[in-house]
């Protein structure tokens, strides 16, 4: 059992509190982890990314290989393009709809619509939508994780587990936002693979 | 024993606090910054209160930490690889002088410069050192050698050097924790001239230090760290380090490789390991981050078998960070195709954040400096090194810390005028001081644009040792106070700024100008924490 991870976006957006978040469910089932951050000159507004490898059997290379990623997590839409080569090609791209535009050159949304939507395996969701409607505007990065959690080879119970642990110092109302925020994520996707299949 | 996530930064500063460290000494700077600001969270140092502050510079880092040994107790000292150019000189020396109580440099290199100047490999500082070098090549390792660091430099009493790479820096992993150790008492050193190395006593300790080599090796032919994996394809033999390691097994399922493979952690290399090995295979591939230093060794001068193969015969990329598909590739296996990246992807650097104040000094620069030519703004390192880039484009250099005022200097000094120095505050206190100094001796025509944001922002909102100084040091340094302007960078500011950027490079003599504004991202953290603070304070 093995689960590869790419997480991606853009500095500054926080994408290792996802990160953190898998990690403490993975602990919890007493699994492998390795996780590869990216630190410093890029977290000024550049691209980021993190690799989040999970497994039952010990984890050799901190960075996963090209084409071996099951999963690609994107809080922003063009940046979950950026690591496309490192998906396997029955994984899944994840990814935020909301776009951060810092750079003249960004590509127009219905054509970065269409790329997204002409890989097979995706879920496209707007993450800070759904977590504005649910009042919870700093939730966006766990509605993303709810959304990939079904790609994740870890009980869902354990990234409720997770979240309490993580947010618990900030009180009942916190944990519950975040756990609705996860809630959200997860019956979207839910739904879109239903969809699909059906 | 405990079971922690750590990254390989915090595995070693976790494991030196295990082992009995009393002081950490450090400068920021990635992929290293982790190792310090894990110490200043950890209770356990706080209980015992170790040393946890930040230092200036590298240099005064590891003296401090040489005085922390030389009072008997253990001590650690971390920074990035281009940190030891500046600490070379105590480095190389304190080799030779030797150790009282435990000391361990902890240098983190960047291969591939994520965010470097150059990728240098400091294994190579340690075999110009002549003391033993350890590399991990997973946070577990990291852990157990910083944790036993202490005793092999106590054993040897030599300074001992631990080298990490970007990629195990920043990776988390779970760590084994041992039992925490007591910290030494004070002692000082058994011979009252250990330290002082006057030629006729630097020789002899020159010659003590020449007399350990053969227990550095000795040491390495018996580390755990050092192991012989035997394999049956002997066609080839692997002989890898440091994180290397882990994208070689990456490469075979079950992690089994068919080829012996010789895992190198600890230097000098175990002789007779490499001699096992090269007798028993055709051939040597040398898989290893950084620079070909094992295999430059191996190879020889004239290499007239050819039988090593690695970054120098093209087997592998000669510069850069490898990965497991490089390895791959050099392996004979075929990476499949994979899916390229869309067309439609557009780069995105990095760049100033909103509203950061380095934005307002370089629009004021700029349009002060159309009069005289841009090209005569030197710079430094730091978040304002961005001016180099579009759409600013108003600096033109950025060496070393503090290079730009003894630069701007040099300019002057062969004839040009209106030259300026850009440089940030920490860096300023880190390197650009001396720099001053020098150009104040010489009243060199030269403005100093001091762009303080109070804080070492690069690193992550390090607390900086300029913060309220800034004026005092250069009045004391001997800048005249009549030439020492602050400003404000604002855009509501702007026409005021350029006008006193003016005033100051016409001026024929040395000036510093000083634009001050707190960093936004030091400032939204302040205030996050204040909001934490009261909402804490309302529960209680
Ligand atoms: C010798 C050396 N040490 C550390 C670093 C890492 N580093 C690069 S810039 C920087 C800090 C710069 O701080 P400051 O001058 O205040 O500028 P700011 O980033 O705040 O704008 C550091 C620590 C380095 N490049 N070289």
């Amino acid at each position: 059992m093995k689960t590869d991870i790419i997480l991606s976006g853009v500095g500054g957006q926080g994408i290792l509190s996802i990160a953190a978040t898998i990690a403490i469910a993975a602990l919890d089932n007493e699994l492998y982890i390795k996780q590869s951050e990216v630190h410093g000159m890029s977290q000024r507004g550049g691209a980021v990314q993190s690799h989040l490898r999970i497994s039952n059997k010990p984890i050799a290379s901190d960075l996963i290989p090209l084409g071996e990623s099951d999963l690609i997590i994107s809080v922003e839409p063009m940046e979950g393009l950026r690591y496309i080569p490192y998906l396997s090609s029955a994984g899944w791209l994840v990814t935020n709809t909301k776009p951060f535009i810092n750079i003249d050159n960004y590509p127009d949304k219905n054509e970065l619509m269409s790329t997204i939507t002409s890989f097979k395996n995706h879920i496209a969701l707007d993450a800070d939508k759904i977590s504005r409607e649910l009042q919870s505007p700093r939730s966006s990065n766990i509605v993303m994780l709810g959304a990939a959690s079904p790609f994740i080879k870890i009980p869902y119970e354990s990234f409720e587990e997770g979240i309490k642990k993580i947010f618990g110092r900030k009180g009942e109302e916190v944990v519950r936002l975040n756990i609705d925020a996860l809630k959200a994520g997860r019956e979207f996707a839910e739904k879109a693979i239903h969809n699909d299949a059906g | 024993m405990e079971k922690l996530l750590l990254l390989g930064d915090e595995a070693v500063a976790q494991g030196a606090i295990d082992g009995g460290m009393s002081g950490m000494y450090a400068y920021p700077g990635t992929p290293s910054t982790e190792i310090m600001e894990y110490v200043q969270k950890s209770r356990i140092a706080k209980e015992r209160n170790i040393h946890r502050r930040w230092s200036t510079n590298e240099k005064t880092a590891m003296e401090a930490a040489l005085g922390m040994s030389y009072a008997g107790k253990r001590a650690m000292i971390a920074m990035k690889h281009v940190g030891l150019n500046v600490a070379a000189d105590v480095f190389i020396n304190s080799a030779i002088t030797g150790v009282n109580g435990g000391m361990v440099i902890a240098v983190a290199d960047d291969p591939s410069m994520h965010s470097s100047q150059n990728e240098q490999d400091s294994r190579f500082y340690g075999k110009f050192a002549q003391i033993p070098v350890l590399e991990p090549s997973n946070q577990q390792e990291a852990y157990d050698m910083a944790y036993e660091s202490f005793d092999l430099s106590e054993k040897f009493g030599v300074p001992v050097l631990i080298r990490l790479t970007t990629r195990l820096s920043h990776s988390r992993s779970g760590v084994k924790t041992s039992a925490l150790k007591e910290e030494n008492k004070i002692t000082f050193p058994e011979d009252p001239i250990q330290f002082v190395l006057l030629p006729f006593n630097a020789r002899k300790r020159y010659q003590i230090l020449l007399d350990k080599q053969s227990g550095f090796k000795e040491t390495s032919e018996e580390s755990k760290y050092n192991i012989y994996y035997d394999g049956e394809d002997k066609s080839i033999g692997i002989i890898t380090s440091g994180i290397a390691y882990n994208y070689l097994m990456e490469n075979y399922p079950g992690r089994i490789c068919p080829h012996p493979v010789l895992k190198i952690g600890q230097y000098p290399l175990p002789y007779s390991k490499v001699e096992k090995i090269d007798k028993e295979c055709d051939k040597l591939l040398i898989i290893e981050e950084g620079y070909p230093f094992i295999e430059e060794m191996l190879r020889g001068f004239l290499d007239k078998e050819n039988r090593v193969m690695g970054r120098l015969d093209g087997t592998l990329q000669r510069a850069g960070e490898l990965n497991p598909n490089i390895v791959a590739a050099a392996l004979g296996k075929v990476n499949g195709e994979n899916i390229k990246i869309p067309e439609i992807v557009a780069n995105r650097p990095p760049q100033f954040c909103p509203g950061c104040a380095h934005k307002d000094v370089y629009d004021a620069l700029n349009e002060t400096m159309k009069e005289y030519g841009s090209q005569k703004v030197f710079s430094d390192i730091g978040c304002y090194t961005l001016g180099a880039l579009p759409p600013y484009n108003a600096i033109h250099s950025c060496v070393d810390m503090g290079a730009s005022i003894t630069m701007a200097k040099g300019a002057a000094d062969a004839g040009v005028k209106h030259v300026v120095a850009v440089i940030g505050d920490s860096t300023f206190t880190h390197s650009g001081m001396t720099a001053l100094l020098d150009a104040v001796l010489e009243n060199s025509p030269i403005t100093v644009v001091i762009s303080d944001n109070s804080t070492i922002a690069m690193t992550g909102g390090q607390e900086s040792a300029a913060t309220g100084h800034l004026e005092k040091i250069c009045e004391g340094v001997g800048v005249q106070s009549d030439h020492i302007r602050v400003v404000t960078p604002l855009r509501r500011y702007h026409d005021e700024i350029v006008q006193v950027l003016k005033e100051e490079i016409e001026y024929e003599g040395i000036s510093v100008v000083i634009p001050r504004r707190e960093c936004v991202q030091t400032a939204a953290s302040k205030r996050k924490a204040e909001k934490a603070g009261k909402a804490k304070l309302k529960t209680v």
